[in-house]
């Protein structure tokens, strides 16, 4: 039996300590707003923060996540992160979804970025770029992701 | 896909086809209507909808089910107004395009307007095709009408009710944003008279808006799934949860077609959550093993775990380097041609150019991974999945499951993408989920099971865009007019021996290797075509055959005006003179809104320029690239569109967008698939390439102004991109680029 911290709330699993945490918690807890995309770290689909700090949840085992303080996109972007819900209004407001399905990740490492930055630094697009570089969106909506992450960071001065 | 056909045999040659047996999509039950319309409201129109699937004694209804509002408008009390799509949404934006024509009729108000997806039922249907199916960019251009109809003809069935209710003459109600206004300010919203309306015959003919009264259609829209992929809420195939529901995973045999010569599942057996280890057959004739577990780590646990011998002696090993001499062979031989003319002046003609472009197999790699979800009874089995063709999923999964087509539904989901790959002409995602399925219900396990792809299994799993050679020799004068051209294309073909053949090949020459070449060049063109046959699974790749003729064309073309001194936008001007207007006005916009030729470039930039038709819309790229470090840089692209009438400008806009970065992707290193002794080299986003946000250039997007009834652009975007990068390296290297992913020596 391993404790979790996931959005707050204690969950108790029943799980391999070796099984990564996105399978913990798509599987195991039925939260399923985290995705698959690649399961070797290299696409960025299945970003969380484990303490604050975006990691992919694909290839961290749940060992290591004890203790510690599992965020995911459900929480992130239900109102109560401040910078999260700058990110999510922004990703709304510029359309950047098309399937959606690498957007979860994506916003999971705009939001630790943007977080990581002194208050009220707007980062370059260069800065974004590279702070955006592990993301893999297939269907090509980079533009609009540069575009709502200066934005996000411009309304959370 | 499936393009470059006469409309008029498509409905026959598709029953042909399913007279066969290989596809009958079920007719919509009356049963599992009824509990669909219960779910959020009303379904407006549902009698006639069910009398026509009754054979005896229905009320004569001369319109088609896809013409039939009951299957696509759901009207709830609170006014809410939900849309069926009849297509897979997979990132191109029709789950929001399709409801805001429909709604437009309707005159529905738009901020109460939700949309879903279909199943395979014939209401849903593309009313070209008459099957379930997303592809070729058909969606807005098929079902436009459809859905302006169905609006309208809801509208009317509003009107009606209302007028009976009023007791006064239809003539004298007019609609408002989903109110029925009538004389004496009455009032009633559709959702107060949706129960009403649904009970009242369904108008056989309809008056539609004149367009310069739309208000939905033209505008810019958010799209309706934009708050549900920004918040974890959006569900996609593989968020698939069904009570008690396993999960699967595959191992595949290391080359294509291979088969079992031994399993040593012991190990596997004594992971924990592993349910089942099955032995299944595979596409292509393969066999697998399917481990089945309560979860997917689980699952592949126990895929690991086994030991597995695999027989591949009598397959054919293709080997990516030896395939490339073959097919440097293959161009030399004579062949089929798809056209003629005459080739005299090659012997005398003043300029001459020869060249080689080679184009490698490419990965879909759409992000969500493949995955399908089955539940079984005895006599019928329901599937969910992201399927760009519901209406042969559900036929060849009924053939693999032993069931009548009409005991299959397929529920289409929502898709991380797809790209083409979701749409197999063997159906083999599907078909496999399925013989899992029922090994695993013939083992005990009574459980709904979802297949799931790893990445790994994606890359290397088969159904490629196909290795393509492209031989060219071209004689010219000294002014750029081409005297004599002689093509050759060697490339498996993608639709030979599947069910699409039938449409797309003729005389050995398969329509999607060819689209996009010569046209609309007024060019003396002989184009020879090889068809190879290789045991490597091939597949339409979004925008298909354009992904390497428009490269082929556009460089060329514009190498030969670099020959004679020209610029290239001219030179093409000159080429489609009165007779393409469409071009000239895509083409102009780009040149104009980019600057080119005007604005001062930043040092080491150059200019290029490409453009393209496909699937009937007309794309323009000029773009500013550099060389750094010997890498090609591509900084900006200046887009000219030409779709005809838009329906929703921001989503041309992503479209586009969308559409250039994965043409980009093609021209970055890595980008190709290949193979050595039979086996895929590439496994994962690692050694495959795709576009990451630092290789993407600054874009703006704009669209030409028309009236005319729309076309596609799902995929028009893709191929001017890779050619216009080229030419503008070019100019700067001096050296043409003729192969991709880019090369620079």
């Amino acid at each position: 039996m391993l404790a979790l911290t996931i959005n707050g709330r204690e969950h108790t699993l029943d799980v391999d300590p070796a099984t990564p945490i996105l399978w913990a918690l798509r599987d195991t807890l039925g939260m399923t707003g985290t995705k698959f995309g690649c399961g070797a770290a290299l696409c960025g689909a299945c970003t969380v923060h484990l303490d604050g700090e975006a990691i992919r949840s694909c290839s961290t085992p749940v060992s290591e996540a004890v203790g510690k303080k599992i965020a995911t996109i459900e929480a992130v972007t239900a109102g109560a992160d401040r910078v999260g819900a700058a990110v999510h209004a922004a990703w709304v407001k510029h359309d950047v979804a098309q399937c959606g399905y690498c957007q979860s990740g994506q916003i999971m490492s705009a939001t630790a970025f943007i977080a990581s930055l002194p208050r009220g630094k707007q980062p370059s697009s260069d800065e974004i770029d590279t702070a955006m570089a592990g993301n893999i969106c297939r269907c090509g909506t980079y533009a609009r992701i540069r575009a709502a992450i200066a934005d996000a960071s411009r309304s959370l001065v | 896909m499936l393009h470059n056909i006469d409309p008029n045999d498509l409905p026959r040659g598709f029953q042909r086809l399913m007279s066969h047996g290989k596809a009958a999509p079920a007719m919509l039950q009356r049963r599992s209507f009824l509990k669909l319309a219960g779910a959020s409201g009303l379904a407006l129109g549902a009698f006639p909808h069910v009398a026509f699937g009754q054979s005896k004694g229905a009320v004569a209804s001369t319109l088609k089910p896809t013409q039939q509002p009951s299957a696509f408008v759901q009207i709830a009390r609170n006014g809410e107004v939900t849309i069926t799509i009849n297509r897979l949404e997979f990132g191109q934006g029709v789950n929001t395009g399709l409801p805001m024509i429909l709604a437009e009729e309707l005159d529905a108000d738009w901020s109460l307007v939700r949309s879903k997806h279909g199943t395979n039922d014939m209401a849903y249907a593309d009313p070209l095709f008459g099957i379930h199916l997303t592809g070729g960019s058909h969606t807005i251009k098929n079902s436009y009408t459809q859905y302006r109809e169905l609006g309208a003809r809801a509208r009317a069935m509003l009107l009606n009710a209302a007028a009976a209710k009023w007791k006064v003459d239809v003539a004298a109600l007019r609609t408002q944003a989903g109110v029925v206004l009538g004389p004496r300010n009455l009032k009633a919203s559709y959702g107060e008279l949706a129960e009403a309306a649904m009970a009242l015959p369904v108008p056989e003919t309809v008056t539609l808006k004149d367009p310069k009264n739309f208000r939905i259609i033209g505008r810019p829209t958010q799209r309706l799934d934009a708050q549900a992929k920004t918040s974890g809420r959006q569900d996609f195939g593989i968020d698939m949860r069904l009570a008690g529901q396993l999960t699967a995973v595959v191992a595949r045999p290391p080359v294509f077609g291979g088969r079992l010569i031994s399993v040593d599942d012991s190990a596997a057996k004594a992971i924990k959550g592993v349910k089942a280890v099955l032995r299944v057959p595979l596409d292509g004739g393969a066999e697998g093993v399917a481990v089945v577990a309560d979860g997917y780590w689980q699952a592949t646990q126990g895929r690991d775990a086994l030991k597995l011998e695999w027989d591949t002696s009598q397959i054919e090993k293709v080997d990516s380097e030896r395939q490339l001499t073959q097919y440097r062979e293959l161009a030399r031989q004579p062949g089929p041609r798809k056209m003629d003319a005459d080739m005299a002046p090659l012997a005398t003609a003043p300029r001459q150019i020869e060249a080689e472009f080679i184009f490698p197999y490419l990965a879909h790699a759409a992000m969500e991974p493949l995955n399908c979800t089955v539940r079984l009874a005895d006599d019928r089995a329901e599937i969910w999945m992201g399927s760009q063709c519901a209406g042969l999923d559900a036929g060849a999964a009924a053939k693999a499951l032993g069931l009548k087509p009409e005991q299959v539904v397929v529920n289409v989901l929502m898709a991380g993408g797809g790209f083409g790959r979701r749409f197999s002409s063997t159906s083999d995602v599907a078909v496999e989920a399925c013989a899992i399925a029922k090994g695993a219900r013939e083992a005990g396990l009574d459980a709904p099971v979802r297949t799931v792809w790893s990445r790994e299994d994606d890359m290397k799993g088969g159904y490629y865009r196909p290795m393509h050679l492209h031989r060219a020799r071209i004689g010219f004068d000294d002014t750029g007019k081409v005297l004599a051209w002689d093509h050759v294309i060697v490339g498996q073909s993608i639709t030979t021996g599947t069910v699409f053949g039938a449409f797309q090949v003729k005389d050995g020459i398969d329509a999607t290797a060819t689209e996009g070449m010569r046209d609309p060049y007024p060019l003396p063109m002989r184009l020879t075509v090889h068809h190879p046959k290789l045991n490597v699974p091939v597949l339409w790749w979004r925008s298909v055959g354009s992904t390497h003729t428009a490269f082929v064309m556009e460089t060329l073309l514009d190498e030969i005006a670099r020959a004679t001194k020209q610029d290239p936008v001219a030179y093409r001007m000159a080429l489609f003179g009165d007779t393409h207007p469409r071009h000239r006005a895509a083409l102009q916009l780009a040149v104009d809104k980019s600057g080119y030729g005007k604005a001062k470039l930043a040092a080491g930039r150059a200019w290029g320029v490409a453009v393209h038709e496909s699937f009937d819309s007309v794309v323009a790229y000029v773009v500013e690239a550099s060389v750094k470090d010997g890498q090609p840089v591509l900084h900006k692209v200046t887009s000219g569109v030409h779709c005809n009438l838009v329906v929703n400008p921001r989503s041309v806009e992503a479209q586009v967008q969308g559409a250039a970065v994965m043409g980009l992707s093609m021209c970055l290193a890595g980008s190709a698939t290949t193979l050595k002794d039979g086996v895929v080299e590439q496994s994962n986003f690692g050694d495959y390439t795709v576009a990451r946000i630092t290789d993407v250039p600054e874009f703006a997007v704009h669209i030409v102004p028309s009236a005319d009834p729309p076309t596609g652009m799902g995929e028009p975007g893709l191929p001017p991109l890779a050619p216009a990068f080229a030419n503008a390296i070019a100019l700067l290297t001096g050296k043409p680029l003729r192969q991709l992913p880019f090369a620079i020596a």
